[in-house]
C-alpha cells in the first residue's frame, strides 16, 4: 500500500528508525529505576546521562544540568511561566504575544484571572512584533517574557535573541517556546540572554510525551512538580527514561541533519510554494516569507475552505493541516491568521505544509500535480467564486445574512 | 480528525445539487459569523403548486458544511415550501447518518438557507433570530450563548441547575469549568457571586416537584419494571433509603454479592435516571451505614 506523503511535520513527525532502536532496550533489559544504587539502575543511569548531554549539545547550553526532563512542551512552558511567577511574586506582569502556542495564552488568559497582567504583543500583516512597543512594556513589574521562536502555523521567526537581550538589560526574565525551532535551526544558548526554553521530543523525531526545559545557570526557579530528587528536585517523577534516550538520540541526529535540513529541506518547501502559486491564482504565502522555518509553508487559498481542502487532499494521500476553524474543533479560524488580520474568506483556506528530511522532490511534484484539482473543485462549489474569477462585479457578489 | 459518517463523506466527496439553479425565483443566502462557513441557496420554485421544482447549492465551509447543502437540496427537491419550511436541522443531520456535536451548525444554517429563500421568493425579509456561541458542552452540543440565556431566564445558580435546564454538563462533565465561568459572569452581573457550595445544597433538593412520597412510589414503580430482569436471574432489588438524589438499594438473592453488581447498580441508576428525568444516584445500602459511621 502506498504509504502516503506526510506534510505535517510542524504536527507531529515520525519517530527515526534509529530512535526507535535506541530507546527498545529500556523497555526490557534496562527497565531499572535510574535512582536505584544496583546495577540495573545505574546502568539506566547513565544512560540518562549521556542522553542529557546530546540535549545540551544540540541547545548549546553552557551546563548538562541546565537541562530538565519533562513530559512535553507543554509541561515545560507551564513551568517555566508558573516558576517565574512563584519566584519572584511581587512582580504581576507577563509580557507574551498574540500568536503564542495554545499551551501559553491558554496559561496566560487564566493567569489573568488570577489577577495578573498579561501583555500581548500584536503582529503586522506579516507576522512581525513591534520591538518598539516590546520596549516599552519591559518594567520592573514584569516576571518574565515568553515568546515563540518559530510560529508552528506560518513558520515565522521571532528575534528571540535580541528580545532576550533586551529583557535581561531591564531585568527581566526570559523564557522562549522553541518547540518549533529545536532541531530546525542552529541554536547557541550559551552565547544567548534566553534564560528558559521549551522544546518538545516528537517535534524532531522523537517520541511524543518527552520535553526538555533548558533552564540557565542561576536563573530563579520554582518547580511545578516536587516528590523525589529527581531531575535535581526540579521535576519530580521517574524518568520516562526510554523516551529520555530516544531524545537524546534524536537531538544528536538533529545536529548532524541541520545543514541538510536548511539546503534540501529548504529547497523542497520553495519548489512546492512556487508550484502551487505559479499554477492557482488568489492564493498567497502566509506570515514573513524571507524570515522563516525553513521547513514550513503555509497558503491561504481564497474563497474556500480549509478542512475541504486537507479532506480532499488526504483522499489522495496527501497530510497537511489548516488554520481554518473547522479543522480544530473551534468554531474560530486560527488566532494567528486572525492577529495577522488576514481576511477570513483567505483564513478559512490557509493550508499549512510542513517538511522534514525524509521528504522527497518527487512527494513535492505530487503535491504541486493535486493542489490546482482540488482548489478548482472547491471554487467551483463556493459561492464567492464565479467561473475562473471572484464573484464580485456589482449586483453579482455574494451577502450572506449572518447569524 | 471528524469521525465524519460514510453518508457525510459520500456527499462530501460526491455533492448533489452543487451550482446555481439558472431561472431561479427563491435564492438565500446565509452564513454562520462564528465558524465563517457561507451557503446561497437557489431554488426553482412552481408557482402554481409551491413545489420546489430544482434546488442547487453553492457552500464555503468545510467537509459537512457541503455535505449538509447537499443532503438539504435532495431533501427538499420535490416538497410543496411549506412542508420544506418543516424540515428541521435534525432532519439533515439525520439523512447524513449524524454530524458530530461541533457540526451541527453546519446543518442549522442549511436550515435558514432554506428559510431565507423562501422569504425570498415570497418577496418577504428573513430575519434570522438564532445567535450562536462558542460550543460549551461537547456531548450535547450546547453553545455559550444557549447557556447564558437560559442561566438569565431561570435564574439558575448552579452547574446542576445548568444541566438540568439545558442538558449541558451532563454528560462527560468536563465543560464544569465552562459553565461556571458563565454563571460566574451572569451572576457577577447582577452584584452576586457563584457560591461553589451553592451546588452540593441544591443537590440535596430534588427538583421534580413531587412530594416525597409521590417521588418514593415512582421510584417503586421503576424498580418493579426492572425486576423481572433481575428475577431472571434468581436476584432482586430492594429500596431502602432515599436523600435527596442519593437512593439507597439493596441486592438482594442472586445479585447480592455478584461480580457483576456494580454493573447493575449502573443499570438500575440509568433507568431511574430516565424515568425520573433527574440525575439521580443509585447507592448500595451498605454505604448509607458507612455514610452515616463518616458523618458525610
Amino acid at each position: 500500500m502506498d504509504k502516503g506523503i506526510y506534510l505535517d511535520n510542524n504536527a507531529t513527525t515520525m519517530v527515526a528508525p534509529e530512535v526507535v532502536e535506541a530507546m527498545l532496550p529500556f523497555f526490557t533489559e534496562q527497565f531499572g529505576n535510574p535512582s536505584s544504587l544496583h546495577q540495573f539502575g545505574n546502568q539506566v543511569g547513565r544512560a540518562l546521562k549521556a542522553a542529557r548531554k546530546q540535549v545540551q549539545a544540540l541547545l548549546g547550553a553552557e551546563h548538562d544540568s541546565e537541562i530538565i526532563f519533562t513530559s512535553c512542551g507543554t509541561e515545560s512552558d507551564s513551568t517555566a511561566i508558573l516558576s517565574a511567577l512563584k519566584a519572584q511574586p511581587e512582580r504581576r506582569e507577563i509580557i507574551t504575544s498574540v500568536v503564542e502556542h495554545p499551551a501559553i495564552l491558554t496559561l496566560c488568559q487564566y493567569l489573568e484571572k488570577d489577577g495578573y497582567t498579561v501583555h500581548y504583543l500584536k503582529v503586522d500583516k506579516r507576522g512581525r512584533l513591534d520591538l518598539q512597543e516590546y520596549a516599552r512594556l519591559l518594567s520592573d513589574q514584569v516576571a518574565v517574557v515568553s515568546i515563540m521562536w518559530a510560529n508552528n502555523e506560518s513558520g515565522t521567526l521571532f528575534p528571540v535573541e535580541e528580545m532576550a537581550e533586551m529583557a535581561r538589560a531591564a531585568g527581566v526574565m526570559f523564557h522562549t517556546d522553541a518547540v518549533q525551532a529545536v532541531g530546525k535551526l542552529p541554536i547557541n544558548l550559551q552565547e544567548s540572554c534566553i534564560d528558559m526554553l521549551s522544546l518538545s521530543g516528537h517535534k524532531l523525531h522523537a517520541p511524543k510525551g518527552i520535553g526538555v526545559l533548558y533552564l540557565r545557570r542561576g536563573v530563579r526557579f520554582r518547580p511545578l512538580l516536587r516528590g523525589g530528587h529527581q531531575e535535581r528536585g526540579r521535576r519530580a517523577g521517574t524518568e520516562n527514561a526510554a523516551s529520555i534516550v530516544a531524545l537524546g538520540k534524536a537531538c544528536e541526529m538533529a545536529g548532524e541533519a541541520l545543514a541538510y535540513e536548511e539546503r534540501v529541506v529548504r529547497s523542497l518547501r520553495d519548489r512546492l510554494e512556487q508550484g502551487i502559486l505559479e499554477q492557482v491564482s488568489h492564493c498567497f504565502v502566509t506570515g514573513d516569507p524571507e524570515n522563516r522555518l525553513p521547513n514550513t509553508c503555509n497558503i491561504a487559498f481564497e474563497f474556500i475552505e480549509g478542512e475541504a481542502i486537507l479532506l480532499l487532499l488526504n483522499k489522495m494521500g496527501i497530510a497537511a493541516s489548516s488554520g481554518s476553524a473547522c479543522t480544530s474543533g473551534s468554531l474560530e479560524p486560527s488566532h494567528v491568521m486572525r492577529a495577522m488580520d488576514i481576511p477570513f474568506t483567505a483564513a478559512h483556506g490557509s493550508v499549512r505544509f510542513s517538511f522534514s528530511r525524509y521528504n522527497t522532490m518527487e512527494e513535492v511534484e505530487r503535491v504541486i500535480a493535486a493542489v490546482p484539482l482540488i482548489v478548482e473543485r472547491l471554487r467551483k462549489l463556493s459561492p464567492y467564486w464565479n467561473g475562473d474569477a471572484p464573484a464580485d462585479e456589482p449586483g453579482q457578489e455574494f451577502a450572506p445574512t449572518y447569524a | 480528525m471528524w469521525d465524519y459518517s460514510e453518508t457525510v463523506q459520500e456527499h462530501f466527496f460526491n455533492p448533489r445539487n452543487a451550482g446555481a439553479v439558472e431561472l431561479a425565483n427563491g435564492v438565500g443566502e446565509v452564513g454562520s459569523l462564528s465558524c465563517g462557513d457561507a451557503l446561497r441557496l437557489t431554488l426553482k420554485v412552481d408557482p402554481e403548486t409551491e413545489t420546489i421544482l430544482q434546488a442547487g447549492f453553492q457552500t464555503f465551509g468545510c467537509g459537512s458544511a457541503i455535505a449538509s447543502s447537499s443532503a438539504l437540496t435532495e431533501i427538499i427537491k420535490g416538497m410543496t415550501l411549506s412542508d420544506a419550511l418543516k424540515v428541521s436541522n435534525q432532519d439533515i443531520a439525520d439523512y447524513l447518518d449524524g454530524l458530530p456535536p461541533e457540526k451541527m451548525h453546519c446543518s442549522v444554517m442549511g436550515r435558514e438557507a432554506l428559510q431565507a429563500a423562501v422569504a425570498n421568493y415570497r418577496g418577504e425579509e428573513w430575519k434570522d433570530d438564532h445567535e450562536e456561541g462558542a460550543l460549551i458542552c461537547k456531548c450535547f452540543a450546547i453553545d455559550a450563548v444557549m447557556i447564558e440565556e437560559t442561566i438569565r431566564a431561570n435564574g439558575l445558580r448552579s452547574v446542576e441547575a445548568v444541566t438540568n435546564y439545558t442538558k449541558a454538563g451532563g454528560g462527560c462533565s468536563s465543560c464544569h469549568e465552562g459553565i461556571e465561568e458563565i454563571l460566574g459572569r451572569v451572576l457577577a452581573e447582577q452584584g452576586e457571586q457563584l457560591e461553589i457550595n451553592a451546588v452540593a445544597a441544591e443537590a440535596r433538593q430534588p427538583r421534580t416537584g413531587l412530594t416525597n412520597l409521590q417521588r418514593i412510589k415512582r421510584i417503586e414503580a421503576l424498580l418493579d419494571e426492572i425486576r423481572p430482569n433481575l428475577q431472571r436471574d434468581h436476584g432482586d432489588v430492594e429500596l431502602v433509603e432515599v436523600d435527596g438524589r442519593h437512593i439507597y438499594v439493596k441486592m438482594t438473592g442472586a445479585c447480592a454479592g455478584c461480580q457483576m453488581a456494580a454493573t447493575t447498580l449502573g443499570g438500575i441508576q440509568q433507568h431511574l435516571a430516565e424515568g425520573m428525568s433527574e440525575f439521580i444516584l443509585v447507592l448500595p445500602a451498605e454505604e448509607l451505614a458507612r455514610r452515616a459511621t463518616v458523618g458525610g
